[in-house]
């Protein structure tokens, strides 16, 4: 049976470290860069739409790093972390449709939508969202204080393994049927979109999108930066621990479910910030984009890059992304079958994912001597 | 047998005909064969441009005339003008009408009784009567009482009106509301006493209407409870097994219901293609097998070459059948396209009246027969053969039963097989009641997984309480709540419940508990 | 409290499966520096009682008390361990993805294990020397940066007890330590075993009446769910009542344990 390699603390860790300011130097600086300087019609040029479009994958890499914390390292598979990526990408949604104001197509200073529905009168829980410190706040704030009541209650009275995975794809199912209510003043099935500006910055000025690119390249290090500190500490340990053997934590005098807990809080805290960078670059939110089949690929993004390894669950969220958008473009009727096939072909073939089959092949070749190395039994962690 | 069933044919046959025929002679009887002029006139007088004459005209018709007349009349309405088409209309609506009150089929019998009692003629009292004297069902008779006492309701008899509002209280008529009601708003402070009387039988029998609409609304919503909880039954059934036998959750299955939904339109299909007509309706017996082999066989093809590698890996599993459903579901939709639906066999469409105001769905029932004998099958086979005592052994404690000599992993091919053939005979039975479409397995999909996570392990008890739990909740909710909310509340009631058995309704307690 | 020796009592105990008594009334006490086997055959309610101990089934009726007076009962697993109770359960339970040192290392005693406590935490010069220590005790000290998931299987049973006995535990219960063991391995562990049980109380599950026979001093008889007998190994294999339990289905354990 091939179980999935969980990184080994000490293992890997210069070349982590390498690939992540590498990376980080390509993404922060030199994209953008070759966005702005070089001759458009340059091979090397980077296109505004190229480069939004990065910026969503790169929204999609910081959920996919919580979602690793709580899949890869802790075991726990997580069917709705869609919700939470909607939670966060609704409430700075919410935001930049009240800062339309007037320019909207009714002209009204309510948002199109509810001028459509009749709505007369601002709801009352859309008032605070004038406020974009409220709405930045709130689309962190509010996935971690749902995933706090959902996985208290969760994870008190033991539900795990299958068990979780469905009531987590239900509570999908429902927040996908709630959102898409008209009487929720949540824009229905048409979400919420159109929008003109965030914080008096134009959202159609290219300029306005480079700046969510290096922010957003800033919270994905950042994001980064927290995972892999959870995952060295002890408390990271205590995670791999819980997958491995749940009741020995327990017995070694852990409450595996505050660690849970913990982790769950997390990761839907990172996939609200996701949400809330993705909504201004990619301009719209739709309930479509938050329900079960999205939850799901969610997973498959850390299951193709690799889970249990940061730079995999990153990677593997920008790849299958990218895949995407390029196979929709050309072929559209083969996503799905190439969706599909990829869920089964990670999970029967790589279950390490990309970074697992590169560490696999890297070890063979390291093994064949052609590559003369002092570290020690680095080999004999991944029979 | 066969030749009592003909004898009972025929008998029903010549009752009918003899119906018929005091039907159509009844008015002419008694009307002494008027001369054949007047009736032409008057289809003359019709098309004349003079209001009074063109009335004259139509209450002749009505009065004298039958449905032989319709030909004729069609052809004046071609070739009349608008106001002449409009006035035509309900004279031609009245005599078809009155035709089809002795048609042999009761339906008809019965919407022709209503649409009568709808128009409002004293003129079409004799007819009703009449047909209510030779009426055999129950409850064409019902409406055709009702149509009579609504017309007398109408009446300028003030005893009579007093009447019929009793009557349609006792008829407990639900269609009688709006007019009773206006009854009640026409009395004013000053009414007479006779007003007075007539207001109070009308309070009265909206008093017993609404009462007993109560009734027949509760008693529909347990039946649309019931309903409910036979289809996330009969979809849970498979997935319970294979989740209790290999802990394993099939996000497939509603694709495997899917591909027995299609499995019964292409045997639709054929029997339209090959086989004639008068067998087309036979096609569903031959549906139900062909759906639960085509499925068991994909469900193998599906256990080889990707569950078995899987095992003990319950959520890798998830994943992956995920992904063989997304394939499925595109796979679906590039050969069959979007939408395609299942005629349901004549046999199944259509329902039968079991109350005033209470209507069952033949092919709803079906479905809840079908789950019903699904229990009862699985039942037998679990704990009445040697193949389920091998099943529950297996499911007990695997590594005991492998050294036991039981081939576990054929056990598990074949009851997942079995499972997935059960999921096909859950897609046969829901081309009953929506689309064949490639999203058909999607619909219900999550709560019958919340069904089988709220079941528990290996009971099938677990199951069935589950699945009457939830779709009885669903139905209880529905109408306070709204689809959505009360999907959102049984979430929230699950959630709360598995605090209390975080694996289910039932569980194995004990040693293997946490294996 | 009448039992003021006692380091747990256990009285009126039943747990209840479906209908199957799995402890029935049973009474059960164990005192301060104790080892003390617990044999009986299958379905006795061993492990069972083990169990009820360290929380992980709750009983239908009875009391459980660890020391003086703490109700054990109304408690959580990893709350009966901080108080000093540890367990090392019949299957290997170890962290396979982890190394031998970090899973020692996670095991070890310390002032908190909450979440913010572990985030933040370090270890102490103190805290690795005394993990050092107990490598060198089970004889790890080389594999201490390997997966723990490929030691063999007694290695990783030793490694368990060394988790159990780094979480300073005032009372280890052990269900059936050598399962699996050679006769050297088994032999190691017995004397494990007897020098733990210098400071702390232990209760050992066990079917080897050799080994039986090399720790015990006391031994507690258990038998669909209560105690039949209590005492020295010879009283006990004297005992009527306990050969009648062991003829037929326990015959050839008890030649082999006579012979020993």
């Amino acid at each position: 049976m091939a179980e999935p390699v969980v990184t080994v603390q000490g293992q890997r860790q210069a070349g982590e470290g390498l690939i992540f300011w590498l990376s980080g130097f390509v993404l922060l600086v030199g994209l953008p860069l070759l966005n702005v300087l070089p001759d458009p019609d340059s091979w090397l040029h980077v296109s505004d739409f190229a480069l939004n479009r990065f910026g969503k994958f790169l929204c999609f890499a910081i959920l996919a790093l919580g979602l690793d914390l709580i899949w890869g390292y802790t075991g726990i598979l997580s069917l709705g972390h869609g919700v939470f990526f909607g939670f966060g990408a609704y409430a700075i949604g919410m935001h930049l449709m009240l800062t339309i104001g007037t320019e909207s197509v009714y002209g009204s200073a309510l948002p199109d939508f509810m001028v459509w529905n009749q709505v007369k009168e601002l709801p009352l829980f859309w008032k605070p969202f004038y406020s974009f410190g409220v709405a930045l706040a709130g689309a962190v704030l509010v996935p971690t204080l749902f995933a706090f009541i959902f996985g208290f209650l969760a994870f008190r009275s033991r539900i795990k393994g299958v068990y979780f995975a469905i009531i987590t794809q239900a509570l999908a199912l429902c927040a996908w049927l709630v959102f898409n209510r008209n009487e929720t003043n949540l824009g229905g099935t048409n979400g919420l979109t159109d929008f003109k500006q965030i914080l008096g910055f134009r959202l159609s000025e290219p300029g306005t999108q480079r700046a969510l690119y290096i922010l957003t390249v800033l919270f994905l290090g950042a994001a980064y930066a927290v995972c892999r500190w959870i995952i060295r500490s002890r408390a990271g340990r205590v995670l791999v621990a819980i997958r491995d053997s749940e009741q020995r934590v327990l017995f070694s005098g852990y409450s595996p479910a505050n660690y849970k807990l913990f982790v769950f809080v997390v990761s839907a805290a990172l996939a609200g910030l996701a949400g809330a960078l993705y909504v201004p670059q990619v301009g719209i939110i739709t309930p479509a984009q938050i329900g079960v089949l999205p939850s799901l690929e969610m997973v498959i993004w850390v299951a193709v890059g690799g889970r249990g390894t940061l730079v995999g669950a990153a990677l593997g969220a920008v790849g299958v992304n990218w895949a995407r958008s390029v196979l929709t473009n050309y072929f559209p009727e083969l996503w799905p079958f190439f969706l599909g096939g990829l869920f089964i072909a990670v999970v029967l073939l790589f279950p390490d994912g990309l970074v697992g089959l590169f560490t696999r092949v890297r070890e063979k070749w390291l093994a064949s001597g052609l590559w003369v190395r002092k570290s020690p039994a680095s080999s004999e962690h991944n029979g | 047998m066969k030749v009592a069933l003909g004898i009972m044919l025929l008998g029903t046959a010549s009752l009918l005909g003899a119906g018929q025929a005091i039907a159509a002679e009844g008015p002419r009887a008694s009307t002494a064969a008027p001369p054949l002029s007047l009736i032409d006139r008057a289809l003359a007088d019709l098309s004349s441009g003079d209001q009074a004459r063109q009335d004259a005209a139509a209450n002749v018709l009505i009065e004298q005339g039958d449905s032989s007349l319709l030909p004729k009349l069609e052809e004046i309405r071609n070739n009349a003008d608008r106001s002449v088409r409009l006035a035509i209309k309900p004279l031609m609506d009245l005599l078809k009408n009155r035709s089809n009150l002795a048609s042999p089929d009761a339906d008809r019998r019965r919407s022709a009784a209503a649409d009568l009692g709808s128009s409002g003629r004293p003129v079409v009292m004799p007819w009703l009567e009449a047909a209510l004297a030779g009426e055999p069902n129950r409850w064409v008779r019902y409406t055709l009482e009702e149509s009579l006492a609504l017309i007398r309701l109408a009446s300028d008899d003030p005893d009579t009106k007093i009447k019929a509002a009793a009557k349609l209280g006792e008829l407990r008529s639900s269609n009688a509301v709006p007019a009773l009601k206006e009854l009640l708003q026409q009395t004013g402070t000053d009414a007479t006493d006779q007003q007075k009387a007539l207001a109070n039988a009308a309070r009265a029998a909206i008093g017993q209407i609404d009462i007993w609409a109560s009734w027949a609304n509760a008693f529909e919503t347990i039946f649309r409870g019931i309903s409910l909880s036979s289809i996330l039954l009969i979809m849970s059934l498979g997935l319970a097994i294979v989740f209790g036998l290999m802990g394993v959750i099939n996000m497939a299955h509603g694709e495997l219901m899917m591909i027995g939904a299609y499995a019964t339109f292409v045997t639709q299909e054929c029997f339209r293609a090959y086989f004639p007509a008068g067998l087309f309706d036979y096609y569903f017996i031959a549906a139900m097998p062909i759906a639960f082999c085509v499925v068991a066989l994909c469900g193998l093809i599906l256990e080889a070459t990707v569950i078995r590698f899987l095992y003990g890996r319950p959520l890798e599993t998830m994943l992956a059948t995920w992904g063989v459903s997304l394939v499925l579901i595109q796979a679906a939709r590039v050969y069959f396209g979007d939408l395609t639906s299942v005629v349901a066999p004549s046999w199944l469409s259509g329902g039968a009246q079991v109350m005033v105001g209470v209507y069952l769905p033949y092919n709803r029932i079906f479905i809840i027969v079908l789950s019903i004998l699904c229990v009862a099958g699985i039942y037998f086979l679990l704990f009445r053969t040697g193949v389920g005592l091998r099943v529950r052994a297996v499911m007990q404690n695997r590594d005991m039963s492998s050294c036991l000599g039981i081939p576990t992993r054929k056990v598990d091919a074949y009851t997942f097989a079995f499972g997935s053939g059960l999921a096909g005979l859950a897609g046969c039975a829901l081309t009953l009641i929506g689309n064949v479409e490639p999203g058909l397995g999607q619909n219900y999909i999550v709560d019958s997984f919340m069904v089988v996570v709220t079941g528990g392990v290996g009971k099938l008890m677990g199951t069935i309480v589950a699945s009457l739990g939830i779709g009885g909740l669903n139905k209880f909710l529905e109408p306070s709540f709204g689809a959505v909310y009360g999907k959102v509340l049984i979430l929230v009631l699950v959630i709360l419940f598995l605090q209390r058995r975080p694996s289910g309704l039932f569980t194995i307690k004990g040693r293997h508990a946490d294996a | 409290m009448a039992e003021r020796g006692s380091i747990i009592y256990l009285e009126g105990v039943t747990v209840d499966y479906d209908g199957f008594k799995a402890l029935n009334r049973l009474n059960f006490i164990v005192n301060y520096n104790e080892l003390r086997v617990v044999i009986g055959p299958n379905g006795a309610g061993k492990t069972t009682l083990l169990d009820v101990i360290c929380g992980k089934t709750k009983p239908a009726e009875g009391r459980v008390i660890f020391g003086k007076d703490v109700d054990l009962l109304p408690l959580r697993e990893d709350e009966i361990v901080q108080l000093g109770i540890g367990r090392k359960f019949q299957a290997p339970s170890i962290y396979g993805n982890l190394t031998v040192w970090e899973n020692l290392d996670l095991s070890l005693k310390r002032a908190s294990k909450g979440v913010v406590a572990t985030l933040v935490g370090t270890s102490s010069q103190a805290e690795r020397d005394r993990i050092g220590q107990t490598l060198e005790t089970i004889g790890l000290g080389d594999c201490a940066q390997q997966r723990a998931g490929s030691l063999s299987h007694g290695q990783k049973q030793w490694l368990e007890i060394a988790m159990v006995i780094l979480q300073d535990p005032q009372l280890i219960m052990v269900d059936e330590p050598v399962a699996g063991m050679t006769d050297k391995e088994t032999e190691q562990t017995g004397v494990l075993l007897q020098s733990l049980a210098e400071k702390h109380a232990i209760i050992v599950i066990e079917h080897d009446m050799a080994f039986v026979r090399q720790i015990a001093r006391t031994v507690t008889v258990l038998h669909e769910g209560a105690v039949i007998c209590e005492g020295p190994v010879d009283k006990v294999q004297a005992d009527p009542k306990v050969q009648e339990i062991y003829l037929g289905h326990r015959k050839q354990k008890n030649a082999h344990a006579a012979a020993g």
